[in-house]
């Protein structure tokens, strides 16, 4: 198992952070592109889960999956949204997204004066204990050859 | 060295009367620096507004609670969660317009204002007017628009504490550039 790489996007799309670990393919656009196309494609799924579910929903859109990979979505109340990309064997990471949020993000990111909220994030504290964090996951080790 | 006082305590949590008379503090040098209650009560708001938009992240992280669903929803959770959590007090939630858009909180022991006496002269300053910013710049955060000012003051002899609140309008998720 393993984890490829990681978005976090503001509430207006900005992309906040990315970092990735084991991504082979790069997809051919520059990184600007990439972010724009994924907050793009996030924000429509959300729009069409909620309008084709056929009954009320509570969390929507949390993750879908392909033959190779998994994407994994959280969303808080505020619009903070965290993307992961993981292989197929990743379970329900609900909790753990939920705690790069609260014991990551709220920590180092809202807690740090110095850090602006709807600035792409440049503090070093928060990249090493994020990189830290999700490298202690017990679904990070095994690097497929 | 006993240090046996802070056993057991939550490590987040701070003595109240620092909090009480740093806040103190900092709104007789606001009265210094300004001389003028409007641009003090202004000075404050704008000062919660930058506190709320990064402390509803922190609520949000610990509590774990969902997007409420209306309006009465959000009252209860300001008052019952957010004040509990922040100020140790559950201000009550009343006098609802008919429309649902509006209530008040009434605030019996405000803690922000627990050592002062008005000096005369400042008819106009709303001494705890942070707590509004905090309320606006939170709830914006979560897409509420709402209006949140004091209506009455114990330290202005009134009976009780009345913070009001008015939702004005949802704000509506960006869309991203060349989406529709």
């Amino acid at each position: 198992m393993t984890i490829y790489n990681l978005h976090i996007f503001d509430r207006n799309g900005t992309c906040l952070y990315y970092v990735e670990w084991n991504r082979r393919k790069s997809a051919g656009m520059s990184q600007s592109e990439e972010f724009k196309l994924m907050y793009g494609m996030i924000h429509s799924i959300k729009s069409f889960v909620s309008r084709i579910s056929p009954t009320d929903l509570k969390d929507g859109f949390l993750n879908f999956k392909t033959n190779r990979y998994k994407l994994h979505f959280f969303e808080t109340p505020s619009g903070l949204k965290i993307v992961i990309n993981t292989d197929l064997g990743v379970g329900n990471i609900r909790d753990t997204l939920h705690q790069i949020y609260s014991n990551i993000y709220v920590e180092y990111v809202v807690r740090n004066p110095v850090c602006d909220l709807d600035k792409p994030i440049t503090s070093e504290l928060f990249q090493t204990k994020l990189d830290e964090f999700i490298r202690g996951l017990p679904f990070f080790p095994s690097r497929i050859n | 060295m006993s240090r046996q006082g802070t056993r057991g305590v939550d490590p987040r949590k701070v003595n109240g009367e620092l909090f009480t008379l740093t806040y103190g503090a900092l709104v007789a040098q606001l009265l210094r620096d300004y001389e003028d209650d409007d641009e003090v009560n202004k000075q404050l708001e704008k000062m919660g507004y930058n506190i709320g938009v990064r402390l509803i992240e922190d609520f949000l992280a610990r509590n774990n609670s969902s997007r409420c669903n209306d309006f009465r929803e959000t009252a209860d959770i300001i008052s019952k969660v957010g004040f509990k959590m922040y100020l140790g007090i559950t201000p009550v939630v009343s006098n609802w317009s008919p429309a649902g858009d509006e209530f008040s909180l009434l605030i019996e022991n405000n803690p922000l204002a627990d050592f002062v006496e008005l000096p005369p002269g400042h008819n106009n300053l709303n001494f705890s007017n942070l707590l509004c910013g905090v309320l606006k710049g939170a709830l914006e955060m979560v897409q509420m628009d709402v209006d949140v000012r004091f209506v009455q003051d114990q330290l202005k002899g009134d009976n009780i504490t009345e913070l009001r609140l008015k939702f004005l309008r949802r704000l509506e998720d960006a869309i991203p550039v060349g989406e529709d």
